[in-house]
């Protein structure tokens, strides 16, 4: 039995067409494609003396952010911007939430000022989701919700631009053995990561971290499970580093930084033991000397900075699509 | 007036006497003096209530229904609950301790059942705090509470941290031989925690709660039981492992008695679906697993009692991201469609399954209750087992209106709800 009223996933309208990005797990392998390739000719628009195509011209892309982040802010913002949308950044954590207004109330306050597009982070996990279901069941689905990063939840254009970058460089997911590393529990990073790749088709997906770091049963979302880097990294197409958080280096998950990095840390010597050809992410920002090595981080393989470029393309293409699709 | 009533023509099943056959009940002066084919000698019925096609059982005893009075009344009044318990056919019901202020003083708990003695009120039982504020530091006046009307001590979902006063607080207890009812759940592994520690919480980044907060909670509470000789009786139990350690513990000659929530006995982590928060609840939806071991020992008896863990919970508390909702969800008008549902499921007796929801909480509660014997207190349930209930906001009566089984069609309607002979609910029109 299944009682549960609100099991549709909510991202996709009746035609299939994406209204919302909320999270990967569930979207079509074909809608992710579909997603690269929109972003692919997006990358030039940069390279443009005018970096802006009209796309969303009129259009009100609200930035809300219930938690800080300078980055991923910015990042949206240069996307909107550059598909001639006006763009309204909203800092919640220092105005509404701390009256005591709640997450509903301001999102209705600003659907009351005609925006086209929430752009949520939160810390909550599924705090997305909640303002997608209260704008469906209150008749305003024409305004569209991107995901920013909900609690450890998801991160899915992160996600999206991983798989773009990965694309870029290795052409083929079907033949490749990806490794994420680091504080997979609190991620919301690797988990979309991890849907992204899976439905994308690569054959092996690897978590290396200590058993602190990963949730219980994270083997059923279909990866392999490494406690020894060493081991997780041999033979690898792609090393996926995850930030570990300060608040976490010290405590009851992990004795101390230098001790991390010892186990943990992508060194020059732990990244001989994947493919030559090997390439090294990592979402940003990094904490050197404790995720990641600096000779590794500034390294021919590292291709952290294409990364940060890349996300801007995908950015674009996720809002264009959803634009489009109700426009 | 003296109230003379002939419940007609239905099939009374009475789980204390392993009664289930056509017969007539007949009531007078609040109790019942009839069950059968005639009326008793000399019996002049002034109201005739028609039971064609319907069950006539004992009104339900339900082991946890919060009525959020006193200091929760933006969530629920005491007159807005009893309405719910009478359209639900409950007629005898346990609240928890944990109101504002908690029911620590006997002033408070007297207020509460003069203001609950109404005669279409159902039978309040208030379980009073075992500790004051329920802080797990210093013990209640035990004996004066229980004077006071309280059938029992407990901590609701609070957790005595320092195993020095839960040994302290059931060595009185003891003493007067007071039920003592635990929640199972240790605060530390489940400290943040909104959801069972498995594959939904791993993959919609929400905090788990491990099943070993449960059998750690257990482990020392049946430990101090053995101890201490303290009567226990095991609140809202979600997993099989816990369902085991308790079964194990009776093997060995501790003899105490558990219960679990009408939602445990249908739902899992499963229905979090995309962070329902109507499925967050305390304790959390375990695996499909731990569900089934409940399904199961219910029904054998190993758990003793079903309950509704009736908690009204208002719509600004729910409207919140997962992690921020407020546990709990109204349950008792869904108390017997659910009890009948899972017995459809189950291929129960109905005998069987409303023993456990009548007969059998009532032997936890210690009283001579919920049955259906010649003197008994007339608390009767008559319902339609044949009728479908469409469960929306507008058709609750409780001022509680968020549960995850809104919108689904249960089985099961009450048609009539007697209390002591008083007819405190009449559906036949509804």
């Amino acid at each position: 039995m299944s009682p549960v009223r609100n099991t549709a996933n909510p991202q996709l309208n009746a035609h299939g067409e994406l209204q919302h990005l909320l999270t990967i797990e569930g979207l079509p392998r074909d809608v992710l494609t579909r997603i690269l390739d929109t972003a692919a000719p997006f990358t030039e628009v940069a390279e443009r003396e005018v970096k802006k195509v009209p796309l969303l011209r009129g259009k009100s892309v609200f930035n809300l952010f219930f938690e800080n982040s300078t980055r991923t802010r910015t990042t949206f913002e240069i996307a909107a911007k550059r598909l001639s949308a006006d763009v309204i950044n909203l800092n919640i954590n220092t105005s509404s939430a701390a009256k005591g207004e709640s997450l509903l109330d301001t999102a209705d306050n600003l659907a009351a000022m005609q925006a086209d597009m929430f752009v949520v982070r939160h810390a909550s996990s599924g705090a997305p989701y909640l303002i997608a279901q209260h704008l469906a069941a209150t008749g305003r689905d024409h305004i569209h919700v991107v995901n920013a990063g909900d609690g450890r939840h998801a991160h899915p254009t992160q996600g999206l631009l991983d798989m773009y970058t990965i694309r870029h460089y290795k052409k083929d997911f079907s033949n490749l053995t990806i490794a994420i590393v680091g504080d997979v529990l609190h991620s919301r990073v690797a988990r979309s990561q991890i849907h992204a790749l899976t439905t994308l088709g690569v054959p092996e997906v690897r978590v290396i971290a200590p058993k602190t770091l990963l949730p219980t049963g994270v083997e059923r979302m279909g990866v392999r499970v490494f406690n020894d880097m060493k081991e997780g990294l041999r033979g690898v197409d792609v090393v996926m580093m995850l930030r570990l958080q300060n608040e976490r280096m010290q405590g009851a998950l992990l004795p101390s930084p230098q001790e991390y990095f010892k186990s943990y840390g992508l060194t020059p010597d732990k990244l001989a033991l994947a493919k030559p050809d090997a390439i090294v992410m990592h979402p940003g920002p990094m904490n050197r000397g404790v995720e990641i090595d600096s000779s590794v981080a500034d390294g021919k393989q590292a291709v952290i900075l294409p990364q940060v470029t890349f996300g801007i393309a995908v950015r674009m293409a996720v809002m264009a699509m959803l634009g489009g699709a109700n426009a | 007036m003296n109230m003379r009533i002939h419940i007609k023509g239905g099939r009374v099943i009475d789980p204390a006497s392993n009664t289930d056959r056509e017969a007539d009940l007949f009531i007078a002066n609040g109790k019942i003096v009839g069950v059968g084919d005639t009326a008793p000698a000399g019996f002049e019925s002034n109201s005739i209530l028609d039971a064609t096609g319907c069950i006539v059982c004992p009104g339900l005893v339900d082991l946890s229904a919060r009525l959020r009075e006193p200091g929760y009344e933006y969530k629920a009044t005491l007159e807005s609950e009893m309405a719910a318990a009478a359209a639900g056919g409950v007629t005898r019901l346990a609240c928890p301790p944990d109101t504002d202020p908690v029911l620590d003083e006997p002033g408070l708990v007297e207020m509460l059942t003069h203001r609950a003695r109404l005669p279409e009120f159902a039978h309040v039982h208030p379980v009073g705090a075992l500790t004051v504020q329920l802080e797990g530091k210093a013990l209640t006046e035990m004996a004066e509470l229980h004077e006071a009307g309280c059938i029992a001590f407990g901590q609701a979902n609070r957790a005595i941290v320092d195993t020095q006063v839960l040994l302290r607080a059931m060595q009185y207890a003891a003493t007067f031989d007071f039920p003592v009812w635990l929640q199972a759940q240790d605060p530390f592994l489940a400290k943040k925690g909104v959801a069972h520690d498995g594959e939904v919480a791993a993959r919609l980044g929400l905090v788990g709660i491990p099943v070993a907060a449960e059998t750690i909670a257990l482990a020392t509470i049946l430990h101090l039981a053995r101890e201490t000789g303290a009567r226990v009786h095991l609140t809202r139990i979600s997993s099989a492992a816990g369902l085991e350690m308790i079964v194990a513990a009776r093997a060995a000659g501790i003899a105490v008695t558990c219960d679990i929530s009408a939602h445990h006995l249908h739902l899992s982590e499963m229905d979090i679906g995309f962070f329902n928060a109507h499925a967050r609840l305390d304790p959390p939806l375990r695996s499909q697993r731990d569900r089934d071991a409940l399904r199961a020992g219910l029904a054998s008896g190993a758990i003793n009692a079903l309950c509704s863990d009736h908690t009204p919970v208002d719509d600004d508390a729910k409207q919140t991201p997962f992690d921020e909702a407020e546990p709990g969800a109204t349950g008792l008008e869904l108390l017997l469609p659910l009890t009948l549902k899972w017995a459809q499921e189950m291929k129960l007796p109905l005998v069987t399954a409303l023993a456990r929801v009548t007969s059998d909480p009532a032997r936890v509660l210690g009283l001579d209750a919920g049955q259906l014997a010649i003197g008994a207190a007339a608390d009767i349930c008559v319902f339609d087992p044949r009728a479908g209930f469409v469960v929306t906001r507008d058709a609750l009566r409780s001022q509680g209106k968020n549960t995850p089984f809104l919108g689904l069609e249960l089985p099961g309607r009450v048609r009539y709800t007697l209390i002591d002979g008083h007819l405190a609910h009449d559906g036949a029109w509804g």
